[in-house]
């Protein structure tokens, strides 16, 4: 059916814009162009690189053997019996999102005989990916934490972390981010003691982010005498933790260990907020599973929170999107798919352990200066090389391989190898390349070594 | 220790949910649910569009397919082709290369992303006190949308003439004259929530003229385009009349009801701009706003519609789909209003004809509505909106002899 007013026809050139009189410039005019995201800008780098042998390791996935994202066996076979399912109707979910999800995810985080699920004192909220729990986490505190003084901060991000923390936090309306100290460039781990001291600083009530396992971009973590002592901390500074955990069973092949964190302040009774991610541990990416984890003090606020949740869900997307976090779900649930996935996951680690392992045998056997056993003490997706600025731009421009700009890069990528690529196996190249690297700036003596505080 | 959210107040509930709620704990075997927000056959069950079904297996077995994260503005393919839908194939608009995109969660979620990007980048760069202008009535959730985006100033602009159950043309059109230069102005694309009232094409000319005299923002909500009369270009009509009139404006489109596909929240952010060169930059922008709320959106729902919509097959079907729903509803209009009138209920029912989509503001009262509630078990919204979807042709005869059991009743 044609349009049947516009006798003009459309707006076609500027005398007809001109005619009608309407202005020129675009309401939009003053607005600037946004700089781009980090990790854009790397991909589009690399991707207009024309080099032949260029590498790309900076990815956020978990390859399988043919370098490629995948989905396990199960959770394709899950999908399949989703999709045939009469009794499945679309509905609108809660704004909570699907309630066997929520309850499966909490109890994998807490473990299911956790006093606080006892003691109905938790609520669970499924959300758009881990971004869109820390987003609902930010708002919830922005709102409602300690409603009778005005709160507005501080939070405290670790030095480094992910580069789409801070504007989380900001676009919630919470502007004072702070850092604390937590990668040391010398030790090439956690730095506990800078940390410990930043946080002593900390005012009290501060809301301190912590990863519980798999820190991104380092893939270091604190150990379980320092979680003691870090709770020890935090319970006597009243500050509140609000964990990230994105990939629950990845880090240490193990969900428990990896949420250890968390339970331990459960187990303290302390209250907190745990954004999840399934992205990682079953391969959807695309779904945008995550979930919000806020485990309460007292029941009796449970409701209240609850419905305050609800309202902040209502005008940030309405409702989650459920056909991913139906899968996890479905796993979840059944104790046989359950093992079945916690096996795939083990695998996935243990591949992942042979790479890290690969790559240090072989910048050992170059001669490598400096320890590189930090490469197989990390744990999870990413690896931070402790490369320092000017080495990875090194790498970058002169050998085409390309890293985050803090030296973190994601060794699934080192043994993947590209569609037509000549190469197999790339960990030997970059091996070789990260050893010249090193080697060069060593001899340079005019190029400073020590990371750049970030 | 106190908890540190121990003075939480508990939230006034969601109007609708709380009604929903209701209706699942009555136990009279003759209830009918009127405040329901999605499509119901005539046996009163959600529908699963056969397109959908037949999309679902396609997706399903196309092994080259994988589940990586989307880009964060979302599917190219969906949004130019959704975009498409609302603008029209040869809008000139899209052929200058100044319509642009963001694959968003829902309708909700396409407005959130365009109250954010307003609140930042619209006439200076802080709009926390621009006014924020949405229909009296209007969707509850608009409210909420802008007020969390930060906007402080949000007022209604009249729209619904109690008295003569319509538009009241001149409210709106005062309010637009004397509202302050740069408000945003929410308009309903077609099928006007809740009143199932929309302006004429006429109407829409007179109130363009003044919007675009007096710079206002126009920000469109499409929620049911191809829902409201069966026919999506004569639901797009106003939004394509604006783009004509050489407006830049955003329209925040959603998929939920018009395929069903209410669970995996799928929506689309067309924005109109002058040319391409603010265009990108608008984008870019969006995209900063994107990253901080859900990175990049589920690629699911997306990929359907995608698929759906640029495949001239499965989109004749789904055009059919639609033209389904949509009749099923203007079937249940004609006959409420023939048996009502039939039963000779005092007053004059013409409204249900007339009035569009899936709502309908009956002109019950509160007093009214409570006693279709507690004495008949039919559940409706305070405001007398019912939901004709609701109404099946077992349960007609039932809501027609209850409206007027109310109206003779109770004043």
């Amino acid at each position: 059916m044609r349009q049947t007013c516009n006798s003009d026809g459309g707006v076609g050139s500027t005398e007809n814009v001109q005619a009608r009189g309407i202005t020129l410039l675009s309401i939009f005019v003053d607005t600037p162009t946004a700089e781009p995201n980090p990790e854009t800008k790397l991909l589009a780098d690399f991707k207009t690189d024309t080099h032949l042998s260029k590498v790309y390791l900076a990815g956020r996935e978990y390859l399988n053997k043919e370098g490629q994202t995948s989905v396990s066996p199960l959770v394709g076979k899950i999908m399949q019996q989703i999709c045939t399912d009469p009794t499945l109707c679309p509905e609108y979910p809660s704004s909570f999102g699907l309630p066997e999800f929520t309850r499966r995810a909490t109890e994998l985080v807490l473990g299911r005989d956790c006093h606080a699920i006892v003691e109905n004192r938790v609520l669970g909220v499924q959300t758009v990916g881990c971004t869109g729990a820390v987003r609902l986490g930010a708002e919830l505190l922005k709102h409602w934490y300690n409603v009778s003084g005005v709160w507005c901060g501080p939070v405290y991000l670790s030095s480094p972390c992910d580069d789409s923390l801070a504007g989380i936090f900001e676009a919630a309306g919470i502007q004072d981010v702070r850092r604390y100290r937590y990668w040391d460039t010398e030790q090439r781990g956690v730095g506990v003691q800078k940390m410990m001291e930043d946080l002593e600083m900390a005012p009290e009530q501060s809301v301190i982010v912590l990863s519980a396992s798999a820190h991104c971009p380092t893939g270091s973590d604190l150990s379980q005498k320092h979680w003691r002592l870090l709770t020890q901390l935090m319970v006597r500074c009243r500050f509140f933790p609000f964990f990230l955990l994105p990939a629950q069973g990845l880090c240490h092949g193990d969900v428990q260990q990896d949420a250890w964190p968390v339970r331990l302040c459960a187990s303290l009774g302390m209250e907190l907020l745990c954004a999840q991610s399934f992205s990682h541990s079953f391969g959807l990416y695309g779904e945008r599973v995550g979930h919000l984890l806020c485990v309460l003090k007292q029941s009796s606020t449970l409701l209240a929170v609850q419905s305050q949740a609800e309202k902040q869900v209502r005008a940030l997307w309405s409702r989650p999107s459920v056909r991913g976090a139906r899968v996890v779900a479905t796993v979840l649930s059944n104790p046989a798919h359950h093992v079945e996935w916690q096996e795939g996951v083990k695998s996935m680690v243990e591949r992942g352990i042979l790479v890290r392992e690969r790559l240090r045998e072989k910048l050992r056997l170059l001669g490598c200066p400096g320890s590189w056993d930090h490469l197989i003490q990390q744990g999870g997706l990413y690896c931070c090389t402790g490369l320092n600025v000017q080495q990875v731009e090194f790498l970058e421009k002169r050998r085409h391989i390309y890293l985050h700009p803090n030296g973190c890069l994601n060794p699934q990528f080192c043994l993947a190898a590209p569609p037509g690529s000549l190469q197999r196996r790339h960990t030997p190249k970059l091996a070789v390349w990260l050893c010249l690297s090193t080697h060069r700036i060593i001899r340079v003596s005019c190029l400073r070594s020590p990371l750049p505080s970030l | 220790i106190m908890s540190l959210f121990g003075e939480v107040p508990q939230a006034t509930p969601v109007a609708v949910f709380k009604l929903s709620n209701d209706f699942k704990e009555d136990a009279n075997p003759k209830k009918v649910n009127l405040g329901v927000g999605a499509y119901r056959t005539d046996e009163g069950q959600p529908w699963v569009l056969p397109v959908v079904k037949k999309v679902e297996k396609i997706i399903v077995a196309d092994n080259s397919l994988n589940h990586e994260y989307l880009a964060i503005l979302g599917l190219p393919e969906f949004r130019s082709s959704a975009s498409k839908i609302a603008l029209g194939e040869d809008s000139p608009a899209i052929q200058e290369n100044r319509v642009g995109a963001v694959q968003c969660l829902g309708g909700t979620g396409a407005l959130k992303m365009g109250a954010e990007f307003l609140r930042r980048w619209y006439n200076g760069n802080d709009n926390t006190k621009t006014p924020v202008y949405v229909s009296a009535p209007t969707w509850e959730n608009h409210n909420a949308v802008f007020a969390n985006a930060g906007f402080e100033d949000i007022r209604p602009y009249k729209y619904w003439d109690a008295e003569k159950r319509g538009l009241d043309l001149d409210g709106f059109l005062g309010d637009l004259e004397s509202a302050p230069k740069h408000s945003i102005f929410v308009l309903h694309a077609c099928a006007h929530n809740p009143t199932g009232t929309d302006p004429t094409h006429v109407e829409w000319m007179q109130v363009a003229e003044v919007m675009k005299r007096r710079k206002l923002f126009v920000f469109f909500d499409s929620a049911y385009q191809g829902f409201a009369s069966g026919c999506l270009d004569k639901d797009a009509w106003a939004v394509r009349y604006f783009v004509t009139q050489g407006f830049e404006m955003f329209c925040a489109q959603s998929f939920s009801k018009n395929f069903g596909l209410y669970n995996e929240r799928v929506g689309n952010l067309t924005i109109v701009a002058r040319d391409s060169d603010n265009l990108k930059r608008v984008l870019s922008q969006m995209e900063k706003i994107v990253r901080v709320t859900w990175s990049n959106p589920p690629s699911q729902g997306a990929r359907l519609v995608a698929i759906t919509l640029n495949t001239p097959e499965l989109f004749a079907e789904w055009w059919d789909n639609v033209k389904t729903m949509a009749d099923r509803v203007l079937l249940m209009r004609a006959s409420l209003q023939a048996k009502l009138q039939a039963l000779e209920t005092p007053g004059t029912w013409d409204h249900i004809t007339q009035q569009i989509g899936m709502f309908s503001f009956t002109g019950l009262n509160p007093k009214q509505v409570e006693y279709m509630i507690k004495e008949r078990s039919i559940y409706l919204m305070a405001s007398g909106r019912i939901n004709m979807c609701g109404l099946t042709t077992k349960n007609i005869d039932y809501v027609a002899e209850s409206i007027h059991e109310t109206v003779v009743n109770v004043q």
